[in-house]
């Protein structure tokens, strides 16, 4: 099966084509431009590796967390290719696919995405045959919030992302040599390691209901936030 | 020819389908003003985050209506400005999706034309040139279009736009949010000639439009007739403050066409939907020996059918948009 891959849950936009057998195409940009990426990527993809439309047979995306106007333009972009095409869609979140990618390891995993204005979106999986398992819910926290939590897991941790590359000093300082922090080829989930994750899924028939399927934001919209606080000033 | 138009700027998630650029088949908007009701005003976050809710069950609703599948597009319409960057994207991310994955053209639809096309739909456009006033919550300008699809821009507001400045005065009496139709009620049980609030920029010479001198003064009224322990008139206050809106708008709107010997007046955008702007341009312009066209009230407000109609005669034209178009926050009308 055919399977398109659409992430873009962080400053990069990352687009692939591929299934069981492997990926055939993939495109990663970041920069500016990364927001208007997705069709146009996936356009020059499929005339690349000579896909034809016709022969894809689900698609994966990845909904969050991670920066909001990029992730819908992602989570728009799959969800309409899966309505238009008629095929299942599996929406995975960037840090399972961020853990994914680093599964060959004897530690625990540590998936963490910068959320700006000093929070991180983090998990903690550990390694099983075939995958990883996710040990705890996605969490958005002020990064030291995570160094504390870090501290407390014992065992060495392999910390991935760029919430991870980003904080590297803080946490390291902490953990010392318990921790090792994933290379910059890491820093962002790729659409391949999503495609291969989802790949199984659909061919389980294990997909989301395409109307169901919203970005993962673990954050209210400012407006909502100080409605709230404003609200609740008031009536103490 | 069929053409799905997808608008999405601002906090209306709306998808149509229009057949040979005039005839609508199918025209729904997933409208949003219970989520920013509270807030006052639209918040982006918010307005973007419903739109990827909306937008894929409103495609399929869309089509079914038309009784068109995917397979059946020539062009695919979309909103890529003005409006809120993170709102136009969701629209675009679409729109783009659909023409990529069924082979239609995709055609960028600057909104503000989208409202003077409003005009067209059904009938097709009247024989150019035109003055066109659009006039809505975020805009508020005189073009002039001596053909389809090129368009000089006369004025414009200087501050706030006449949409803008109904929601705040209507917010001031109490009438919720959006206060624009509330206002409008209100007012035509009042006096417009109650209170003589000042006319902005109506002598100004040029074609500009200006709201905060009059929001003063609807502001500085309301405090002295509470200082003075008075009640306020609501409906006398409401029938003034649009008078004096009105007022502007219908004379310089006429004095652009009738300084240029321009005969045909378009109105377009959500603030038509006011009976006393449409009534007064009307007989105004009847006198000046003007036609004056707006459209139905359900194509004045923000919609994808007008989008649908523009990029169906871009299509026509041999236009497309290259998939990697950008959203623009602040499109200006092409020349
Ligand atoms: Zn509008």
């Amino acid at each position: 099966m055919i399977v398109v891959g659409i992430e873009t849950s962080t400053p990069q936009t990352s687009v692939a084509i591929g299934g069981e057998q492997g990926i055939v195409a993939q495109m990663s940009v970041a920069g500016r431009a990364r927001q208007e990426a997705a069709a146009p990527a996936l356009e020059q993809l499929l005339r690349w590796s000579g896909t034809d439309l016709a022969h894809v047979g689900g698609v994966a995306v990845g909904i969050g967390p991670g920066l909001f106007t990029g992730l819908r333009v992602g989570v728009a972009t799959a969800k309409t290719l899966a309505q238009v095409l008629g095929v299942p869609l599996v929406g995975l979140t960037s840090l399972d696919v961020l853990a994914f990618a680093v599964r060959h390891t004897a530690r625990r995993i540590c998936a963490v995405v910068d959320g700006r204005r000093g929070e991180v979106f983090w998990s903690l999986y550990r390694p099983v045959p075939g995958g990883v398992d996710r040990e705890t819910e996605h969490e958005v926290a002020r990064a030291d919030r995570l160094v504390a939590e870090l501290a407390a897991v014992p065992g060495d941790v392999l910390l991935v992302g760029d919430g991870a590359i980003l904080y590297r000093h803080e946490i390291e300082q902490e953990l010392g040599g318990r921790v090792v922090v994933a290379s910059a080829t890491h820093a962002h989930p790729q659409a391949a390691s999503l495609v291969e994750l989802a790949a199984p899924r659909l061919l389980r028939e294990e997909h989301d209901r395409l109307f169901d399927v919203v970005p993962v934001y673990l954050r209210r919209s400012d407006a909502e936030i100080a409605w709230d606080q404003r609200t609740r000033g008031a009536s103490t | 020819m069929l053409t799905l138009g997808i608008e999405t700027s601002c906090d209306d998630t709306a998808v149509a389908v229009v057949l040979d650029g005039f005839t609508v088949r199918s025209n729904l908007i997933a409208a949003q003003e219970h989520l920013h009701e509270r807030f006052g005003g639209v918040v982006p976050e918010v307005a973007a985050r419903a739109h990827v809710e909306a937008l894929n069950p409103l495609l399929e609703q869309a089509l079914t209506e038309a009784g068109a599948g995917f397979g059946d597009l020539d062009t695919v319409a979309c909103t890529v400005g003005p409006g809120l960057v993170g709102a136009l994207l969701v629209g675009m991310a679409a729109a783009k999706t659909v023409a990529l994955a069924t082979g239609a053209t995709f055609v960028g639809v600057n909104h503000l034309e989208g409202h003077i096309w409003a005009n067209f739909l059904a009938h097709g456009p009247p024989e150019p040139p035109y003055v066109c006033l659009v006039v809505s919550g975020g805009h508020t300008m005189l073009v002039y279009m001596p053909e389809v699809h090129r368009h000089e821009l006369l004025g414009q507001t200087l501050d706030d736009a006449a949409g803008e400045a109904f929601d705040k005065v209507a917010r001031l009496l109490g009438l919720g949010f959006p206060g624009g139709p509330a206002l409008d009620a209100l007012a035509r049980e009042g006096d417009p000639a109650a209170v003589a609030f000042p006319r902005p920029m109506a002598d100004s010479g040029d074609l500009d439009f200006s709201m905060s001198g009059l929001k003063t003064a609807v502001l500085r009224y309301v405090k002295r007739e509470q200082a003075a322990g008075r009640a306020i008139a609501a409906a006398d206050l409401a029938a003034s403050f649009q008078e004096a809106i009105v007022d502007v708008q219908v004379t310089k709107t006429i004095r652009a066409a009738t300084e240029r010997g321009i005969e045909t007046v378009l109105m377009g955008g959500g603030v038509v939907a006011n009976s006393r702007l449409r009534e007064r341009m009307l007989t105004d312009g009847e006198a000046a020996g003007l036609r004056v066209l707006y459209p139905p009230l359900a194509l004045c407000t923000d919609n994808a059918a007008m989008i649908a109609c523009v990029g169906a005669a871009r299509a026509l034209r041999g236009e497309a948009t290259p998939l990697d178009i950008g959203a623009d926050p602040n499109l200006r009308l092409a020349m």
